[in-house]
C-alpha cells in the first residue's frame, strides 16, 4: 500500500494467536519499546519550564496541545484510515461541554472534560455509524464529516439557550485551583497539565495499535473485506475508532477552553479548526506514532516562526514590513513544500528511509 | 438515456425508498407552507431570489465537477480561484474603464493559463497520493491566493460602479438586471460544455480519462496532458463565473471561499463530472437555501442546505439527477 503503515516495526508484532500471553500483558510487552521512549521524552520535557517561560512557554503549551489534536485525530485518520474534515466537531462538543457545566452549573472543568469526552464519543460513533452504515468512503467521507461538524456550529451560532455568537467565558478566580483547573497567567501548571495529557493521549495510542483490537483496525484499513472475510466486523472496530478518536479531541477542547478562557461557535466549531487539528498528523506523518507531536511542534514552531519575521522582518524582506496576510503567505508555501517533497509527512518519511 | 437505463436496473424496493423519501419530503413542505402564515409574494420572492442564487452556484460548481469528477481531487483553492477572477475583472474594469462583461475575452484565458499552470506544477506531482495530500495541497494554494491578493489589494470590499435600469420585476418580486444576465449565463454556459464535452475530441478524451485513466492512457490518451487541460477548463469557467457576479458581490479577498464548500455540495448533489446536473444541483441549493429561511425560521439558511446534503450522501450517493455523466 502506498499509505504509511501504522506499526513503524510490524515485524516485532505477532500477528493472530502467535503470542501465548493474552490481554493487557502481551499488549504492555509488545509496547515496551515504545512506553520507554516516551517515558524518557516525558521525564526531558518536564524539566522544561525551569528554562524556559513566559511567551516560550505559551507557545510550547500551543505544541502540546495541538500534539494532542494531532494524535487524537490520527487515530481515526490514519490509523484506522477514515478521513475527517470535521473533528472541530468533537472540539467543539468538549470545549462547550465545559463551559456549559462550569459557567452554568459551577462544576469543574475536570468533569466538563470527562463528561465532554463522553458526549463527543456517542456522538462520533453516531457519526461514524451513519457514515459507514450508507458505505461513504473517500471524499464523499470527508465531506460527509465537514458536514456535520458545520451543522453543530450552524446550532450553536443560533441557539440562545448556548450564548448564540457570544460564547462563552471562563469567570475568572481570586486564587490558583487545581480543582477549577486555573491558574495565573505565567504558571507552568498549564504546561504540565498538558503534558500529561498529551502522555496520556499516546500512551492510549500506544496500547491500541499493540492489542489485538488495534490490529483489526489497521488490517481493516488496509483491506477492509479481507478483514470482514477473517471474520472481523469492520463497522464496529472502525465505530470504535472513531468514538475514541472524538473523545481525545473533546479533551483538546476541554483543555482550550480553560488555556485561552474563551470560545465561540467560530473557534470551537469552525472549518479553520478541522485543518487545523489534521495538519500536525499530515505534516508529521500520518498513520505513524510519533508523526502528529512532531507535526505540531513543525507546525506551529513554523507558524511562529513566518509571525515573527514578519513582525522584526530582515533588511531582504523590509519592504513587507507591516503588510498583512504575509506570515500565512509563507505558511502557505512551507505547508505546500512539505506536502510535495515529503509526501508521508516529515516523519513518516524519515522513519520509512530507517526501515530500507 | 442514461436516466433510464439505471432507474430499470435499480431494485424497486430502493426506487420505493427514494419515491417515499421524496413524497415525505414535499409533505413536510406542504404542511409548513399551510401552517405558516406567509403571503404569496413572500414565496415567488423566495423562489427569484433562490434561483438566482442557485444559477450562481451552478456556475462556480461547473468548474469543479470536471475537477473533482476527472481528477478526483478536493480542490479547496476553487473560491480562491473565483475571487482571483474577480480582481482581475474589477482592475481591468477600474484601470481600463472597460465593461465589466467586456473582461470575459481577458479573464477567461487567464484563469485558463493559472489552471493549468496549477495542475501541471504542483498537482501533477501529487496525482495517485491520498486524498488528504491533493486537498491540502489545494488548501495551501487557496490561501497562498487569498493572502496574495490581501497583500496587494488590501482588505477593502472592491465595487465595479456600474449601474444598470430598474430591477425587474416579477409577480411583485423583484430581481436585479446583472443577476438575471447572471442566470441566463449560467444556462448557456452549462449547454456550451455539455456539448464540448459530448461533442469534442478533447471532452471525449476528458470523459473517457475521467471514467478510467488506465484505460485511457492504454488508448493513445496522455492522462497528465488532460489533467492539465481538464483543470484548465474547470479553472476557466470558474473565470467566466467571476466575470458574471462581479457586478453584484462585493470583490475582497474572503468572497470566494465561501463558495467553495456549498461548490462541492452542488457537485455531490448533480452527480460527478455532471456540468448540466451541477447547475440543476446549484439551481437546487439556492432554493432550499431561500426556502429553507422562510420554512425553519430561526434556523440558518445553509443548515436545510447541510440537511439535504447528507441525505443525498446516504441515500444517493451518485446524485440525485442521475449518475455520472462521464
Amino acid at each position: 500500500m502506498t499509505r504509511t503503515v501504522g506499526v513503524d516495526d510490524p515485524q516485532d508484532v505477532p500477528v493472530g494467536g502467535g503470542s501465548r500471553l493474552s490481554g493487557l500483558t502481551a499488549t504492555l510487552l509488545r509496547s515496551r519499546t515504545e512506553l520507554a521512549i516516551l517515558l524518557g521524552m516525558v521525564v526531558v520535557l518536564a524539566l522544561m519550564p525551569a528554562v524556559v517561560s513566559g511567551q516560550l512557554l505559551t507557545i510550547a503549551v500551543r505544541v502540546l496541545l495541538f500534539g494532542l489534536l494531532g494524535v487524537a485525530w490520527n487515530v481515526m485518520g490514519g490509523f484506522a484510515g477514515q478521513f475527517s474534515f470535521g473533528h472541530a466537531a468533537f472540539f467543539g462538543l468538549g470545549a462547550y461541554t465545559t463551559g456549559v457545566l462550569l459557567v452554568e452549573v459551577g462544576l469543574s472543568p475536570w468533569i466538563g472534560m470527562a463528561v465532554g469526552a463522553v458526549v463527543a464519543a456517542i456522538y462520533g460513533a453516531l457519526e461514524g455509524w451513519l457514515s459507514f452504515r450508507y458505505k461513504l468512503q473517500g471524499a464523499y467521507f470527508a465531506l460527509a464529516t465537514f458536514a456535520f461538524a458545520e451543522m453543530l456550529r450552524l446550532f450553536v451560532l443560533r441557539s440562545d439557550a448556548l450564548n448564540g455568537a457570544v460564547g462563552y467565558r471562563v469567570p475568572l478566580l481570586p486564587e490558583s485551583s487545581w480543582w477549577m483547573l486555573q491558574f495565573p497567567p505565567d504558571s507552568p501548571n498549564y504546561y504540565f497539565v498538558m503534558l500529561g495529557l498529551l502522555t496520556l493521549a499516546l500512551v492510549v495510542v500506544i496500547l491500541l495499535v499493540r492489542s489485538t483490537p488495534g490490529l483489526f483496525i489497521l488490517a481493516i484499513r488496509e483491506n477492509e473485506p479481507a478483514a470482514e472475510a477473517a471474520g472481523v466486523s469492520a463497522t464496529k472496530y472502525k465505530v470504535t475508532a472513531v468514538a475514541l478518536s472524538a473523545a481525545m479531541t473533546a479533551v483538546g477542547g476541554s483543555f482550550y477552553l480553560m488555556f485561552f478562557f474563551f470560545i465561540d461557535p467560530e473557534i470551537a466549531f469552525g472549518p479553520r479548526l478541522s485543518v487545523e487539528i489534521l495538519l500536525p498528523a499530515i505534516i508529521g506523518g500520518v498513520g505513524t506514532i510519533w508523526g502528529p507531536a512532531i507535526g505540531a511542534v513543525l507546525l506551529i514552531g513554523l507558524g511562529e516562526l513566518s509571525t515573527m519575521l514578519v513582525r522584526n522582518p530582515p533588511a531582504f524582506l523590509s519592504f513587507l514590513d507591516g503588510r498583512s496576510g504575509v506570515d500565512l503567505l509563507i505558511f502557505a508555501l512551507l505547508l505546500i513544500g512539505i506536502i510535495l517533497f515529503l509526501p508521508r509527512g516529515v516523519y513518516g518519511t524519515f522513519a520509512n528511509r530507517v526501515q530500507r | 438515456m442514461t436516466q433510464t437505463a439505471t432507474a430499470a436496473r435499480r431494485p424497486p424496493a430502493q426506487m420505493l425508498r427514494t419515491a417515499g423519501i421524496a413524497v415525505a419530503v414535499i409533505a413536510v413542505i406542504v404542511w409548513r407552507l399551510t401552517t405558516l402564515v406567509v403571503t404569496p409574494t413572500v414565496i415567488v420572492q423566495a423562489v427569484l431570489t433562490g434561483l438566482m442564487a442557485g444559477a450562481v452556484y451552478g456556475l462556480v460548481a461547473m468548474g469543479l465537477t470536471l475537477i473533482f469528477g476527472v481528477l478526483e481531487i478536493v480542490n479547496f483553492a476553487h473560491g480562491a480561484l473565483l475571487t482571483l477572477g474577480m480582481y482581475l475583472g474589477f482592475l481591468l474594469v477600474d484601470r481600463l474603464g472597460l465593461n465589466p462583461y467586456a473582461t470575459l475575452i481577458v479573464v477567461v484565458p487567464a484563469l485558463f493559463l493559472v489552471g493549468a499552470a496549477l495542475q501541471a506544477g504542483v498537482l501533477n506531482r501529487a496525482m495517485g497520493q491520498p486524498l488528504e495530500n491533493q486537498l491540502l495541497l489545494t488548501f495551501g494554494v487557496a490561501i497562498l491566493i487569498e493572502n496574495g491578493l490581501l497583500l496587494t489589494f488590501g482588505a477593502t470590499p472592491r465595487t465595479v460602479g456600474v449601474t444598470f435600469g430598474a430591477p425587474l420585476r416579477v409577480f411583485g418580486a423583484v430581481a436585479s438586471f446583472p443577476r438575471i444576465i447572471a442566470f441566463v449565463a449560467a444556462l448557456i454556459l452549462a449547454a456550451l460544455l455539455y456539448w464540448a464535452l459530448q461533442r469534442t475530441k478533447l471532452g471525449t478524451a476528458i470523459r473517457a480519462v475521467g471514467q478510467n485513466a488506465q484505460g485511457a492512457s492504454l488508448v493513445g490518451i496522455d492522462a497528465r496532458r488532460i489533467y492539465v487541460l481538464t483543470f484548465a477548463v474547470g479553472a476557466s469557467t470558474v473565470g467566466a463565473a467571476a466575470v458574471l457576479v462581479l457586478p453584484f458581490l462585493q470583490t475582497e479577498p474572503t468572497t470566494g471561499a465561501a463558495f467553495t464548500i456549498i461548490a462541492f455540495i452542488v457537485v455531490v448533489l448533480g452527480g460527478l463530472g455532471n456540468v448540466t446536473g451541477a447547475l440543476v444541483g446549484g439551481l437546487a441549493i439556492g432554493l432550499i437555501q431561500q426556502l429553507g429561511g422562510v420554512l425553519l425560521p430561526g434556523q440558518d439558511s445553509l443548515m436545510a442546505v447541510f440537511v439535504v446534503f447528507l441525505l443525498t450522501l446516504f441515500l444517493r450517493p451518485e446524485g440525485i439527477f442521475g449518475g455520472r455523466a462521464t
